[in-house]
């Protein structure tokens, strides 16, 4: 199975290396050359040096014959034009991006992308967290 | 007429400046608080500070109602693209407009269906193309709602062209043309027009049967 990961930051290195170490063949897309060293030494995957609204990156990463591409750079509109660019152009069935922003991660949500949105995610881990605190505290 | 312009630099407040100018009703919505602090005197209560790709901001500028307009013209190609998707399939706003920084990224405007799209770099090659005549063929207007473009093309002496009525020439399905400049004058084109070397042909061509029209009215 093939994997592109564009935007090769904290989360999309850690996730270019999980799939990697289960034999995925993977290829992170980055404008800046030292998000190469987020892969690790030991990298045995493939490096697109890029930004990837250009489609001349895209292409190189192997987007057009990916079986999953994953969206995460620090930009959610970039995000957003890029996952829409890759699922019309290429055709890729499952891509997935990150959206900081729960309000247009909702409205493309409801639009058919998959997206995932760590602000979310984080606000309902917290409140869970206080909620389940103080009901063990009231306990005692 | 209500607008909503997205993107305070030159190109938005000049365009909201115009649109109250005519009597519309405009809402500028910029990101960049040292901007807005430039603007707010003059724009008052029609400037909004804060990142038109929010909703919360969009609905503040009224996106509900919804205006008849949004132009998206901030110096972000992803911000532009983004602002049209949510006014147009999230507010029904009826007509919106994108600027294109990049002209790299029109086909990602194209393939997501924003179909008004400026883009000053490809203006402006454009008009260099029309004055350089010897460019085999020249698009002077892209009508993209129709499909169709207005171009220029030249005859020279040994074009196949040359010398032939207009209802002698096996023009491409989706073509026809419209005039012929000779020596500074122009005039429509009739199927009894004869087309000498050195005029100049505009021509409504559907886009991609360009190469053919060029190989009909110029070089084979």
């Amino acid at each position: 199975m093939k994997l592109v990961v564009i935007g090769c930051g904290r989360v999309g290195a850690s996730l270019a290396r999980d799939f990697r170490a289960d034999g995925w063949e993977v290829t992170a897309v980055d404008e800046k050359e030292e998000a190469l060293s987020r892969l690790g030494s030991d990298w045995s995957g493939g490096f697109v040096v890029g930004h990837g609204m250009d489609s001349e990156i895209l292409r190189r990463a192997g987007a057009d014959e990916a079986d999953a591409v994953v969206v995460a750079t620090n930009g959610d509109n970039t995000n957003l034009v890029i996952g829409q660019v890759v699922k019309k152009r290429y055709g890729v069935e499952c891509v997935v991006v990150r959206i900081l922003d729960p309000a247009r991660a909702e409205f493309y949500a409801e639009r058919g992308m998959q997206v995932v949105c760590p602000t979310k995610t984080a606000i309902a881990a917290l409140g869970e967290a206080v909620r389940k605190t103080t009901a063990a505290l009231a306990e005692h | 007429m209500y607008a909503i312009v997205a993107g305070g630099g030159k190109v938005g407040a000049n365009l909201a400046r115009s649109l109250l100018r005519m009597g519309h009703e405009v809402t500028l919505i910029e990101q960049s608080q040292y901007r807005f602090d430039r603007l707010q005197e003059e724009f008052q209560h029609q400037i909004l500070l804060g990142d038109a790709t929010e909703l919360h901001v969009l609905e503040l500028a009224g996106i509900v109602r919804p205006p008849e307009l949004v132009l998206a013209v901030t110096g972000d190609d992803e911000d532009n693209l983004i602002i049209c998707q949510l006014a147009r399939e999230g507010y029904r706003v009826p007509k919106v407009v994108a600027r294109v920084n990049d002209p790299r990224n029109q086909e990602h405007f194209d393939l997501l269906g924003i179909g008004q799209t400026v883009c000053a770099t490809s203006n402006i090659l454009g008009l260099v193309e029309h004055e350089v005549p010897e460019h085999g063929i020249v698009r002077l207007l892209e009508l993209r709602k129709e499909n169709l473009e207005i171009v220029e093309l030249q005859v020279d002496r040994d074009s196949p062209a040359a010398g032939k009525r207009v209802a002698g020439l096996t023009l491409p399905d989706g073509s026809r043309l419209i005039s012929v400049m000779r020596g500074g004058k122009s005039e429509l084109a009739h199927d009894s027009t004869v087309l000498r070397p050195g005029d100049q042909v505009l021509a409504v061509v559907e886009p991609g049967k360009e190469d053919q029209l060029y190989r009909v009215l110029v070089k084979r």
